[in-house]
């Protein structure tokens, strides 16, 4: 510590009294070593991390490289086009696009309601004992395989829409003028809604999760202030957590319709492939994800390949974009959580 | 007068407040509702066909006596051949973030770019490695598969690694230092043991995430009617089978796919239960 006594050391170390020299050349060659792991192990870490980035470029550069063909046959036209015949090589993206659209919006009208309410309970309103517990299970559904859900779906989900749902809405909302076409037609099973459905209870334990932790970011001082003018819970949720954590909510919402717009076995299994555009959600459709997952190995051609590889890409820039807002969201409002 | 209008609007309150009440309640029972309907459904369909023979034997042709052997083997080595090269790269990336680059701007876009890997449809991934693996080679493979695994691995241990190293208390690091331990030993020696057993959970949840992955699976490694060692050829796995079995018109198809289909939720869940049931202790070392 004290210069005094350091000053002998470092006399020493300089003239290299009491060191042998053998030793001292030993110790500056562990050290040389040492430093040299040093840099390895940070340029490594360095290339790993670069290598994450190279990931997604080479994601963006191998989808566009295999869509090529098919964009330069059938230009913008692709996106608008309803037509879809691999016999004549004819391809247009416009049903599986509305088909992933509709679905999603489906999944969150149904999944954003009943997720924020389950995290108004679970913050607000149920005992502490029972939160965890709860939470655990709510986000073991997020756990299950999405082919779960489609075999679930197919199976007993369908037969039971086809049975009670489906013949009620065509029955009530069906004959309602303006709205009616959406329920018109047979009582198919599977289709559009079925698939709404099944997404909406894979994507629900997102919003959930993420819309609890950010209520549970709200300062208690601004709770505490609200209940102490007499609020009840549902107003303190209402005017006081939800204007704070809108933005969190926002990025939740992004996140899970980034998840429901890509996600494929579950909608493979009950969206009945069928390329069309019905004005009724019962009918069946398709979505880009489910085209690629039942077509690709079949598919003949070099163009109907690359028609399918142009249909991932689409879906991937759609859900880039989706993803990038709701990180986005989500960081604003770390940041003011700081 | 004016406090029969003020009750009136307390009552309207409190009845506004009953109604969120039940909303909330009737939500939470409806998402429980969900998961004891499908893993109910899912006992009730594959357990009867649970026996022995679903392990020893191999996917039978339809209208005979089978199990899945061939595809368990499938999905384990394609899951270890994932986790082998993703659990790596992730690692190494996750400790960039965290220990050398914690605030500059290479981390910042990695962590972007990270997590929107994170939820990119798997469906895009297997589309790539189609197309930088298959096509090249000009046939499916196993290899193709675990690569395709891979890169679903690596954005969930890069995102766990790095978040349970940037939990590692500073006062670690500079003690470390202190009696001149180089940097890449700190970190190999001393954070890596402290944040031990988050990252050991990030690498069961990332199992957890591929072993039910299907989508791409499906023109990667494709799938195998019977036993095979060959990573260079189709090898079959789990839920590409119960994808094919489920939308055969067979019944003894579809009673497989429900067995396969309970087996792999028991794993997910088990693993996901263990990983969440590390996490407590590793906050407390």
């Amino acid at each position: 510590m004290q210069p005094a006594r350091r000053q002998p050391v470092v006399d020493m170390a300089l003239s290299g009294q009491g060191v042998v020299p053998a030793e001292a050349l030993a110790r500056t060659k562990a050290l040389d070593r040492l430093r040299l792991g040093d840099i390895i192990f940070r340029q490594l870490t360095r290339a790993a991390a670069i290598g994450v980035l190279l990931l997604l470029s080479g994601v963006i550069v191998s989808l566009i490289s295999g869509s090529l063909p098919a964009l330069r046959t059938f230009g913008f036209g692709f996106l608008v086009s309803e037509r879809w015949n691999p016999v004549t090589d004819n391809f247009g993206a416009l049903p599986a696009i509305y088909g992933t659209i509709v679905t999603s919006l489906i999944a969150m009208l149904i999944a954003v309601p009943v997720g924020v309410m389950i995290a108004f309970f679970l913050t607000e309103l149920c005992p502490q004992w029972l939160r965890r517990p709860i939470g655990i299970a709510i986000e073991l559904l997020a756990g299950i395989p999405s082919i779960i859900y489609g075999i679930w779906g197919l199976f007993i989900f369908a037969p039971f829409l086809q049975a009670t749902l489906q013949p009620f809405l065509i029955n009530t909302l069906g004959n309602v003028p303006g709205i009616g076409a959406l329920f018109a037609g047979p009582p198919y099973g599977i289709g559009i809604l079925t698939s709404g459905l099944i997404l909406a209870i894979m994507v629900l334990p997102f919003v959930t999760s993420i819309t609890r932790d950010v209520f549970e970011a709200v300062p208690s001082v601004l709770k505490e202030a609200a209940y102490g003018l007499g609020c009840t819970r549902w107003e303190v949720v209402r005017n006081v957590v939800l204007p704070y954590a809108r933005v969190g909510v926002i990025g939740a919402v992004m996140l899970s319709l980034g998840r429901a717009l890509g996600e494929t076995m579950a909608v493979t299994f009950v969206i009945g492939n069928a390329h069309r555009i019905s004005a009724s959600i019962l009918a069946p459709g398709t979505t880009i994800s489910a085209t690629i997952a039942n077509e690709f190995t079949e598919a003949v051609g070099d163009l109907y390949t690359s028609a399918l590889i142009s249909l991932g890409l689409i879906l991937f820039v759609i859900t880039f974009i989706v993803l990038a807002i709701a990180r986005y969201m989500l960081m604003r409002i770390e940041r003011r959580i700081g | 007068m004016p406090d029969k209008i003020l009750a009136s609007r307390y009552s309207g309150r409190r009845r506004n407040n009953a109604i969120a009440t039940v909303l909330a309640l009737g939500a939470t029972a409806l998402g429980l509702g969900w998961l004891v309907l499908i893993l109910g459904a899912l006992l009730w369909k594959g357990f009867s066909g649970l026996s022995v023979a679903v392990f020893t034997e191999m996917t039978p042709p339809p209208g005979s006596a089978g199990g899945l052997l061939n595809p368990i083997f499938g999905s384990l080595v394609l899951t270890t051949l994932a986790v082998l090269i993703g659990t790596p790269i992730g690692i190494l990336a996750g400790t960039y973030m965290a220990e050398y680059g914690r605030y500059d701007r290479l981390s910042s876009v990695v962590r972007f770019i990270n997590d929107i890997l994170l939820s990119a449809p798997s469906i895009v991934v297997g589309l790539f490695i189609y197309e930088i693996m298959v096509a090249p080679m000009g046939h499916f493979s196993g290899w193709a598969g675990g690569v395709a695994l891979a890169v679903l691995v690596i954005p969930v241990v890069v995102r766990t690694t790095e978040d349970m190293l940037t939990l590692v208390p500073n006062s670690l690091r500079e003690a470390a230092t202190s009696i001149g331990l180089p940097r890449s030993l700190t970190i190999t020696r001393i954070c890596y043991r402290a944040a031990r057993a988050g990252m050991v959970t990030g690498v069961l949840l990332a199992v957890a995430r591929i072993s039910g992955e299907t989508a791409p699976l499906l023109f990667t490694s494709l799938n195998n009617q019977f036993w095979s060692t060959n990573l260079n050829a189709p090898v079959a796995s789990l839920p590409v089978v119960i994808f094919q079995f489920a939308l055969s018109p067979y019944k003894d198809w579809q009673a497989l796919a429900w067995t396969g289909a309970l087996i792999i939720t028991l794993a997910v869940l088990a693993l996901s239960i263990s990983a969440r049931a590390l996490i407590p202790s590793g906050r407390q070392s």
